[in-house]
């Protein structure tokens, strides 16, 4: 495996936020390849069939038709052969609950789906950005949890992480 | 049942190591960071190793950049995680230890980890800040106190700024997550719950 390129696989129905992810994945440091899946029963076809190369992380709409992206968590993380996936979900919301629900039901990263291109494209960046260092750095993937929803993302992905 | 685990990464790695070059009788010396091998490593014996190694996830450096991020990765690591605070600046300590000006190590580490070795450190201090959280159940002052954080106030503010999520927050998620998984392993009781959580690995 090549560690220097990332594959990502996108879940939601709407094509132009599949387009907008494409084109923002383009434009970041980290190189990737992007799939993409409409629906819930999609999603999970995809990751459980063998011939399937698995993704290093799967990005997934909150309302996924057929089967949402909550019900695809809870299915993704009692799957051991899944258990190294970052997962990544989003919604049109900034609830807390949308958010609690989420990370409690083995999601990775959480953010409101922004709709200027720069913030998706340095909120992207941030999310490959720690999942490579999750996986290069041998740390614990169950306490990966990131919050992109309350924080003001910079163009500069870099400055979210910036100390106090 | 659920079975909890405590394990020290840099402490497994290094015995697996020694066990397979004992295996494969390659003599070497152990050091601080790692193992040196008494001499070079004929082609044979390192495919051996390498393959040996790989089926734990571990592999054979063979880009000295990417050596040199990983040594910085373990001095990190090691400062993080010593019992008693290290009573230089980080960036004295990494050069003083390697040996290399720290101006020229912070190029190597951002231009190989899409990361500045200052962030590097907050993320693990940040996750020893979880681990502490969930697997010694220290309260936050007990933390910021460990870590040497001025106050419960700079840790709660770094522990948001990075994760984006309160102390507070991450803690009811795993208490949460840990509550599914127990209805999960015992479902005739929780019938009408969909629980899930992490496998303990």
């Amino acid at each position: 495996m090549n560690r220097d390129t990332l594959h990502i696989l996108l879940a939601d129905n709407d094509s132009t936020c599949q387009y907008l992810f494409s084109h923002a994945l383009k434009d970041i440091k980290i190189k990737t390849v992007l799939h993409t899946v409409d629906d819930g029963f999609q999603l999970m076809d995809y990751l459980t069939q063998a011939k399937n190369r698995l993704p290093n992380i799967v990005f997934l709409n909150y309302s996924l038709p057929h089967k949402d992206g909550i019900s695809c968590l809870n299915e993704i993380r009692r799957n051991p052969k899944l258990q190294n996936l970052t997962t990544a979900i989003y919604s049109h919301s900034d609830s807390d609950t949308f958010l609690e629900e989420a990370f409690v039901n083995g999601a990775n990263v959480y953010f409101k789906r922004p709709y200027d291109m720069d913030i998706l494209k340095s909120i992207l960046e941030h999310v490959c950005n720690l999942s490579w260092q999750y996986t290069n750095s041998g740390l614990r993937k169950e306490n990966f949890m990131l919050s992109l929803s309350n924080i003001q993302v910079s163009q500069k992905s870099e400055s979210v992480l910036e100390s106090a | 049942m659920k079975l909890q685990i405590k394990y020290d990464i840099h402490h497994a790695c290094k015995v697996i190591l020694q066990e397979n070059l004992g295996k494969l009788d390659i003599p070497f010396k152990t050091n601080g960071l790692g193992v040196e091998l008494e001499k070079e490593l004929s082609p044979s014996q390192h495919q051996q190793l390498e393959s040996s190694l790989k089926k734990y996830g571990i592999e054979i450096i063979n880009n000295p950049k990417n050596a040199i991020v990983q040594q910085i990765k373990d001095l990190i690591t090691e400062m993080v995680y010593k019992d008693d605070p290290i009573p230089i600046k980080m960036s004295a300590y990494i050069s003083d230890k390697m040996n290399l000006s720290y101006s020229y190590l912070s190029k190597i580490f951002s231009d190989e980890t899409f990361t500045s070795i200052e962030n590097f450190m907050i993320l693990i201090r940040i996750e020893r800040v979880k681990q502490l959280i969930i697997e010694e159940k220290m309260t936050f002052s007990e933390v910021a106190w460990k870590l040497n954080y001025s106050s419960v106030a700079h840790l709660s503010n770094q522990f948001k700024k990075t994760t984006g999520l309160t102390p507070t927050l991450f803690q009811k998620i795993i208490e949460r997550r840990n509550q599914y998984q127990e209805a999960f392993n015992q479902p005739d009781e929780s019938n009408n719950v969909q629980p899930v959580g992490f496998k303990n690995s």
